[in-house]
């Protein structure tokens, strides 16, 4: 009884973490949310009697992984910074020059 | 004048015509020229497209994933019943790896004896994707400049952000005792893979873990004084050429009925089993350096 109402609680949480991971506005909430299915798969890998897998689960997806996609995030967001500031710096240039030909 | 919808599907086919973008194709900018005395007139034609074409987009892209849907759930229809005695699960093979596994291939773990003596060319081509992953990252992530023109070093690839976790005194002290604590579990689940749940992949992966740790909270310079591209390289070339040349002997011998100078040992002792344990020692060795060669080149383009 107790065991189900476990298993049930963790297939709940699967699902909604599922759900979570792709509806989520904000990366960064996407990739902690994706480490907590981890977490949640690795515990029902280890009922489903396969602890081997549990294990690797545990390490890779809810570790390794996790912050694999969080170095690329800060990546991107420096990509994204560094072609704003480019950005902002050609415009100003553009004024300069035009405010000179004036 | 309007654009049929076949001619606008076989320019959007062609990839010259996207029905997302508020912008009009060449084509129908070519057509706004000649009639540039009808401008709003086609501006407001164009926009209903536009505005048409969008809806449509939408419509396909549901209508897409419920076939889709459809599809895959089709298929889960015509999966075997669960339990059925007649399932290709159940069959002879299965039967031999559980009964005789322990006997011919010595490892008490069952899931180690299949995948690392009955399956091993599997795992040989698993750590070689593996191999395969680190040269694609390293092709695209490495930095090769390791100096700027002007002699100054180049600077971390990933700028530290509000959280510095080698100044955090509550994660620096905590990863003080884990440490240690995870490379130890690491090395045990590495060793103990033929006789309990675990194996390569799984310890290299805590391995991997541990070290990445280590790098993040004393910084990437003190791990790279210990860890150069240079040994990465070595351990990682020589786990595969150790593991490919291991289980061709394995091979050759089994295949031409030879006798193996390779025993199995008493099952349930650390040193038995054959070749399952230095073989598991290679494939952590490979997945550990993996993860950690990810790690650095992600983090600041180069290992040291």
């Amino acid at each position: 009884m107790l065991r189900e109402i476990f298993v049930t609680l963790l297939l709940a949480g699967l699902v909604f973490c599922a759900v979570a991971t792709a509806v989520s506005r904000r990366l960064m909430r996407t990739v902690i949310i994706f480490m907590a299915y981890s977490l949640i798969m690795s515990v029902v890998w280890l009922l489903l009697e396969a602890p081997d897998l549990g294990i690797t689960e545990a390490a890779v997806g809810a570790g390794v992984t996790g912050i694999l996609f969080y170095l690329a995030l800060r990546r991107i967001h420096q990509f994204d910074r560094d072609a704003a500031n480019q950005e902002e710096r050609v415009r100003s240039d553009n004024e300069n020059g035009s405010a000179k030909e004036e | 004048m309007r654009r049929s919808f076949q001619q606008k599907l076989s320019a959007w086919y062609r990839g010259k015509y996207d029905f997302t973008l508020k912008t009009a194709d060449p084509l129908q900018a070519r057509w706004k020229h000649e009639y540039t005395g009808k401008e709003h007139k086609i501006r407001e034609m164009e926009r209903r497209e536009l505005a048409f074409s969008g809806v449509l987009y939408n419509i396909l892209c549901v209508l897409f994933c419920l076939i889709f849907i459809g599809v895959l759930l089709i298929a889960v229809a015509f999966l075997p019943a669960h339990g059925s005695p007649d399932n290709p699960a159940v069959n002879e093979v299965m039967e031999r790896y559980v009964e005789e596994g322990m006997d011919e291939t010595g490892a008490v773990n069952t899931v180690a004896g299949m995948i690392l003596d009955y399956r091993a060319f599997d795992t040989l081509g698993e750590s070689f994707v593996l191999f395969t992953a680190v040269c694609a990252v390293t092709i695209l992530m490495k930095n090769t400049k390791k100096r700027a023109p002007d002699g100054t070093p180049v600077p971390m690839a990933v700028k530290p952000g509000i959280v510095e976790y080698s100044k955090d005194n509550i994660v620096k002290t905590v990863s003080r005792f884990l440490i240690p604590f995870i490379f130890v579990f690491g090395v045990y689940v590495l060793l103990n893979g033929h006789l309990s749940p675990g194996g390569g992949f799984s310890g290299g992966a805590i391995l991997g873990g541990a070290l990445i740790l280590y790098a993040m909270v004393y910084g990437e310079d003190r791990a790279a004084a210990v860890f150069s591209e240079r040994l990465i390289k070595t351990v990682v070339l020589s786990s595969l050429s150790f593991y490919a040349l291991a289980k061709s002997y394995s091979f050759f011998t089994g295949a031409n009925h030879l006798p193996s100078i390779i025993s199995t040992g008493t099952p349930g002792r650390i040193l038995s089993a054959g070749l399952i344990l230095p073989l598991n020692v290679a494939v952590g060795f490979v997945v550990c350096c993996t993860m950690y060669s990810f790690y650095m080149y992600f983090r600041r383009g180069r290992i040291q």
